[in-house]
């Protein structure tokens, strides 16, 4: 079973509606023990950096995750979730993540060149940094996914699965020993998408 | 680099997708799931779904579908039809739409798009203007383009752009229908006006008025139609293979 921390930020329909269609055990939750015993974990996140880690921080549930994850349980974020995953963020002042992978989040503005829009919104494409990333078994190189973001990971040479062209590049998806996560949604990237999760679903604990 | 979008839009009334639907091997045309699903395996970028019902059931009857799209088509979905509150957004947004498209509800309550945004993100907020030339400006229209607010119509987005709207969609009242090309004019107006992705919509006949929008405006994001796509006249796997042999930048 793989549980979806439900930790009152965001919708997560089309993410539940995603794994189903790929016929995952998938359970939504804010348990702690449904969640010790699930065989994965699936941190989502959309909105503000600092009011998603309080919000994580206020159920506890980001002791368990942390725990799971030291356990060697495969653990993904995304978009906000992936970029919870690290040290710092530096959204609207600083705050500490959960420092599971190396690196910092910060913002676009005043980086990108003046005539891109931001937030970086779009069907991109991925230009993979670890070519055996166990995320990228059924999808290739060059292959689109849906980005919104502001801020993207940077210093995070450790666990950079895959970049993305956006007048840098951005860090699109991470994997350093269990822990994974997509600055992109999985769960809006049609066919390429749900083969991201796929994947994922046959990783395995370290 | 990011790729141009190519988003069909339906109109859905009671529950099912009105204009003419006919499509080769497609048994139930006006299924918005069904439509839903042909378009997202034929390479559709997005969807929207424009909810032209008037009544309280068929409004219902739209969120259940709204639902059952969104547990089936894995892209991105904006809503747009009868967005008056943020209550409105809500309702969307917990069915599985990822935007939010207002029009006449922003046109008679501004703050919406500021109160929407602040809640839901400025990425949620989609601002639909329909414009139209008169007396030598480009004026806003509201209620499905049949009444001239007296707005100008740039001024006006700027304004929603600054409250928070995320993403425009220009749709051009005056070559809405025509089948001659996108107003060119009218989007550069508005392209060199904001900073946020603007959505061509109104005029496209062919594959060739997508080219010539994209090749012509290069910061236009995305073109939109919709009786085209749907009678067939375009094949969206025909356009991008098109768009991507004129160097435009598209997911295939």
């Amino acid at each position: 079973m793989i549980a979806i921390i439900d930790y009152g930020v965001g919708n997560l329909f089309s993410l539940k509606s995603s794994f189903n269609a790929i016929g995952a055990d998938i359970t939504v939750t804010d348990n702690e023990e449904t969640i010790r015993s699930a065989d994965k974990i699936i941190l989502p996140g959309v909105g503000a950096f600092s009011d998603a880690i309080a919000k994580l921080r206020a159920t506890g549930l980001d002791k368990v995750l942390i725990d799971e994850a030291q356990k060697g349980k495969p653990v993904m974020g995304i978009c906000l979730g992936m970029q919870m995953l690290f040290e710092k963020s530096f959204e609207y002042g600083e705050y500490d993540g959960l420092g599971l992978l190396k690196g910092n989040v910060v913002g676009m503005q005043g980086v990108l060149p003046e005539d891109l829009k931001i937030p970086h919104i779009g069907w991109n494409a991925l230009h993979f940094k670890q070519n055996d990333c166990p995320l990228f078994k059924y999808i290739k190189e060059n292959d689109c996914v849906y980005f919104v973001h502001s801020y993207f990971a940077e210093d995070c040479d450790e666990s950079v699965a895959a970049t993305t062209e956006y007048g840098k590049e951005l860090t699109a998806a991470v994997a350093y020993k269990n822990i994974y996560g997509c600055q992109f949604h999985p769960e809006k990237s049609g066919e390429v998408g749900l083969n991201i999760l796929r994947a994922f679903c046959e990783t395995e604990a370290e | 680099m990011i790729t141009k979008r190519i988003i069909p839009c339906l109109d859905v009334k009671d529950g099912r997708v009105v204009k003419g639907v006919n499509f080769l091997g497609l048994a139930d045309v006006s299924s918005p799931v069904k439509l839903a699903e042909f378009y997202s395996s034929c390479g559709a970028d997005e969807l929207v779904f424009y909810d032209i019902t008037a009544s309280a059931e068929g409004r219902k009857l739209f969120t259940d579908i709204l639902t059952e799209v969104a547990s089936k088509v894995f892209i991105p979905l904006t809503v747009g039809g009868g967005i008056n509150t943020v209550d409105d957004f809500d309702r969307v947004l917990k069915c599985g739409a990822d935007k939010v498209s207002v029009n006449s509800g922003a046109i008679r309550n501004p703050e919406l798009v500021r109160e929407a945004a602040h809640k839901y993100g400025d990425q949620c907020v989609v601002l639909s203007a329909d414009v139209k030339r008169v007396d030598g400006e480009f004026r806003v229209f509201a209620k499905g383009g049949r009444e001239d607010t007296g707005m100008e119509a740039i001024s006006w987005i700027k304004r929603c752009v600054g409250m928070g709207a995320g993403e425009i969609v220009v749709n051009s009242i005056d070559t809405d229908g025509v089948k001659q090309g996108f107003d060119l004019e009218m989007l550069e107006a508005v392209c060199n006006a904001v900073n946020v992705p603007v959505i061509a919509s109104g005029g496209a006949g062919c594959i060739d008025d997508f080219t010539k929008l994209f090749k012509a405006l290069p910061k236009v994001d995305a073109g939109l139609a919709a009786s085209i796509f749907h009678f067939g006249e375009v094949e969206i796997k025909d356009l991008k293979q098109e768009l991507r042999n004129n160097d435009i930048i598209v997911r295939l």
